[in-house]
């Protein structure tokens, strides 16, 4: 019903594109989350789907209906700011019956509809507060619920919160998953820098890099399988190691060599010539401390901080100042200065090509086909 | 205020110490003169004559002089001959300290005092105005003898001024033609400028940013360079549709116009000011520009309205050139500027006349000013953004 199309959307500010052309196709009732650095155009791209900003190329469909030139408040979608943009004028009622005034809806359909709102988002006891008197979580309810009761077929999230504290932002987090979950068909695309919320809350991620789209798919298939290394470094924390390694033997399964040591890593090469340079990849939540001789590095441990649950070693393997990092469990007995062995499971390691593109795994190519 | 005082906390004792005396002494060059004149406008006009204001309270020293009873009013007392009274028709309310009785030396002798004059005749006052006249032989004539004294008169206060101010000279016609002037030339350019502003602010359209510069270059166009090609522009325009020359609405225009450009330069500047958001999410909402204007971003500038409408208020309220040049001088037309100088030019010595009038005049600007400086500091924007 509310599916999502782009086909090519470009954006520019006169010469200055910063979108190149986005794809996407989002099913409805689905909850996607644009995720990138600063500056990749992720709120660009929302604001675009918004009506806050024009096409400058390509299509926008929102229910099989192209909606480059349609108003914003004609496209069915309600957005919730990063800054809340609450009117402060305005009591919490007034916040959540204002765009059904403008649309001249009859007062019992108002009330009706702010009340159910407001019972959702519990906040019913403060109808008649001003913004002002609320705290920050209580502002980004009223809010979520000014986009509720327009009843929009996709709801915008841009950052929706990074301007509350730690716990809060957790709570709310939480509280967004409960409401995606009760309203299934809606469709949700949510704004975010921070992975966390990408993917505890995301059915597909979409990552972005200075206004392109690097990778979309579920969670847990970005972490698993990166599609190339800026996927790689950027989902995960902390960030994968990548170390420069060389291409010894291709094929199925592919030896390269990783300074000076020959690993097999069970993902097909084939077609890629001997001896060219790649990236090796390795999580340091999956390397562990070598129990056998099936050794990955070696090195004398440069620093540890020491989380509680688990502690993250700095690992110098002979590349000054880029020691590789291992998130060891809180109680491993380690200590700094002394030779520490890792290795890892097979199949958690990574191959990228000199162009930083993923070596694809088998499962995935079976997927593509 | 909390920041305020928390920043000067943070300063030496001497710094501290300096701001506080700096301030005091601005709020004394302000309200000192300001208290003289309401002080002044409420006095008795003799009494302004004869003491300061500041002596107000004091009471004041007048030279006065009387005439005791003639010669019928003796009585023979111990074989002198005796004339006895009081020289206020009503003693004790006021006070002599001294009396003579030649006029070169009005104040000879201090009250209470006997003062020997010729033929063994004496004369004593008292402080109460009680006087004993006594002489050796018997007094002749029908008129009696002439005493100068020097009486302090209690403080009086009064009204009467401005009810002569205001009934008889004119001001009272006067402030109603300044209100007639200066409430729709407040009003008017704040409706224009509200719309003009928030179109240059928020609303994209060709020419927009040339618009604004037009309109800051305008902020610098002096108001007596304009003034006459504007009056003659306006006369014909006038003449052709039969509208006399000089009018009200002829004033209220003229006052528009240059108000104008300071009104939607402030105003832009505010409404620039006001978060994006709040206006992209009323746009999601529905509304239009014209929507979001009235519902938005006018009740959120209310505190730039209101220190503009001050401004503009004052400004036209203390006018006297544009009021001159665009109104006539008849009583129905003279605004209280005009009507104070004229009054400076003819009753240029009655201190109380011109006390009084000065002081009608600037009670309404104190009006405005204490009823719409709080929105000068309040910012009505906290909470609609993170630390709003």
């Amino acid at each position: 019903m509310a599916d999502l199309t782009l086909r090519n959307v470009k954006k520019a500010y006169g010469n200055l594109y910063t979108l190149h052309g986005i794809d996407l196709d989002i099913q409805s009732g689905e909850f996607i989350v644009f995720v990138g650095p600063s500056g990749c155009g992720k709120s660009t791209l929302l604001r675009t789907i918004a009506g806050l900003e024009e096409i400058t190329s390509g299509e926008l469909k929102i229910a099989g209906e192209v909606v480059n030139d349609v108003p914003p408040s004609k496209r069915g979608i309600a957005m919730v700011f990063q800054s809340y943009a609450l009117y402060p004028h305005m009591t919490v009622y007034d916040n959540m019956a204002f765009s059904m005034r403008i649309a001249r809806e009859s007062k019992a359909e108002i009330d009706k509809r702010v009340r159910n709102a407001a019972e959702i988002l519990q906040l019913t006891k403060m109808l008649d507060r001003l913004p002002k008197a609320m705290s920050g979580g209580q502002r980004q309810r009223v809010a979520i619920g000014r986009a509720i009761v327009r009843n929009p077929k996709v709801f915008l999230f841009d950052e929706p919160l990074s301007n509350l504290d730690a716990a809060l932002r957790v709570a709310t987090r939480i509280e967004i998953a409960k409401l995606k979950e009760s309203m299934p068909n809606t469709t949700m695309i949510y704004v975010t820098h921070d992975q966390v919320e990408a993917m505890t809350l995301a059915d597909r991620i979409v990552v972005l890099k200075e206004g392109r789209i690097e990778q979309v798919g579920s969670p847990m298939e970005l972490y698993k399988h990166p599609g190339n290394l800026f996927v790689a470094q950027f989902i995960g924390s902390p960030a994968m190691n990548i170390l420069p390694a060389t291409l010894s033997k291709p094929g199925m399964p592919t030896e390269v060599d990783v300074f000076g040591r020959k690993i097999a890593v069970p993902v097909s090469t084939s077609g890629a010539s001997a001896g060219s340079t790649i990236s090796f990849g390795v999580r340091p939540e999956d390397l562990s401390l070598a129990g056998g001789d099936n050794v990955l590095f070696e090195g004398a441990i440069d620093y540890i901080e020491q989380l509680g649950e688990v502690q993250l070693v700095y690992v110098d393997i002979g590349r000054p100042n880029e020691p590789i990092v291992a998130k060891l469990p809180g109680n491993a007995s380690v200590q700094r200065g002394s030779t520490i062995r890792l290795s890892a499971d097979a199949g958690d390691l990574h191959i990228f090509d000199d162009n930083g593109l993923s070596f694809a795994r088998p499962r995935e190519e079976a997927k593509a086909a | 205020m909390s920041q305020a005082s928390g920043k000067s906390a943070g300063k030496s004792f001497l710094g501290r110490f300096g701001i506080h005396i700096a301030v005091f002494f601005f709020v004394a060059v302000w309200t000192i003169p300001t208290l003289g004149i309401l002080v002044s406008s409420l006095r008795d006009k003799d009494q302004i004559i004869a003491s300061g204001w500041w002596n107000s309270f004091a009471g004041s020293v007048q030279t006065e002089n009387g005439r005791l009873p003639p010669a019928s009013a003796q009585q023979e007392k111990d074989g002198k001959f005796v004339i006895e009274g009081n020289l206020f028709e009503q003693p004790g309310g006021r006070e002599i300290s001294a009396f003579g009785t030649r006029a070169v030396a009005p104040t000879e002798f201090p009250a209470g005092a006997v003062a020997e004059l010729k033929d063994g005749v004496t004369l004593r006052v008292n402080a109460d105005g009680g006087f004993v006249l006594a002489s050796p032989v018997a007094f002749e004539g029908d008129r009696g003898q002439r005493v100068y004294y020097a009486a302090t008169t209690p403080p009086r206060f009064t009204t009467e001024n401005y009810q002569s101010v205001l009934f008889s000279e004119g001001i009272g016609r006067s402030f109603i033609n300044s209100l007639t002037v200066t409430i729709p030339a407040t009003v008017i350019p704040i409706m224009i400028a509200a719309f003009a502003a928030y179109a240059l602010a928020w609303m994209r359209f060709p020419g927009r940013a040339l618009i604004i510069a037009v309109i800051i270059g305008l902020l610098v166009v002096p108001l007596q360079m304009a003034l006459i090609p504007l009056l003659q522009l306006y006369n014909g325009v006038g003449a052709f549709f039969g509208v006399p020359s000089k009018t009200y609405l002829g004033i209220w225009l003229a006052h528009t116009g240059f108000g104008l450009p300071f009104a939607i330069y402030l105003l832009r500047s505010y409404m620039a000011g006001l978060p994006r958001e709040l206006m992209e999410s009323a746009r999601i909402d529905g509304a239009s520009d014209f929507e979001i204007f009235i519902k938005i971003v006018l009740p959120l500038s209310f505190p730039v309205l209101a220190s503009f409408a001050i401004f503009q208020f004052l400004w036209v309220w203390n006018d006297l050139l544009v009021a001159m040049v665009f109104l006539g001088s008849s009583a129905d037309q003279l605004v209280l500027t005009g009507r104070l100088n004229a009054l400076l030019g003819s009753r240029g010595g009655d201190w109380e006349i011109l006390t009084t009038s000065a002081f009608v005049t600037i009670i309404v600007p104190l009006i405005v000013f204490f009823s719409l400086q709080r929105y000068f500091v309040r910012g009505l924007l906290a909470g609609s953004v993170k630390g709003g």
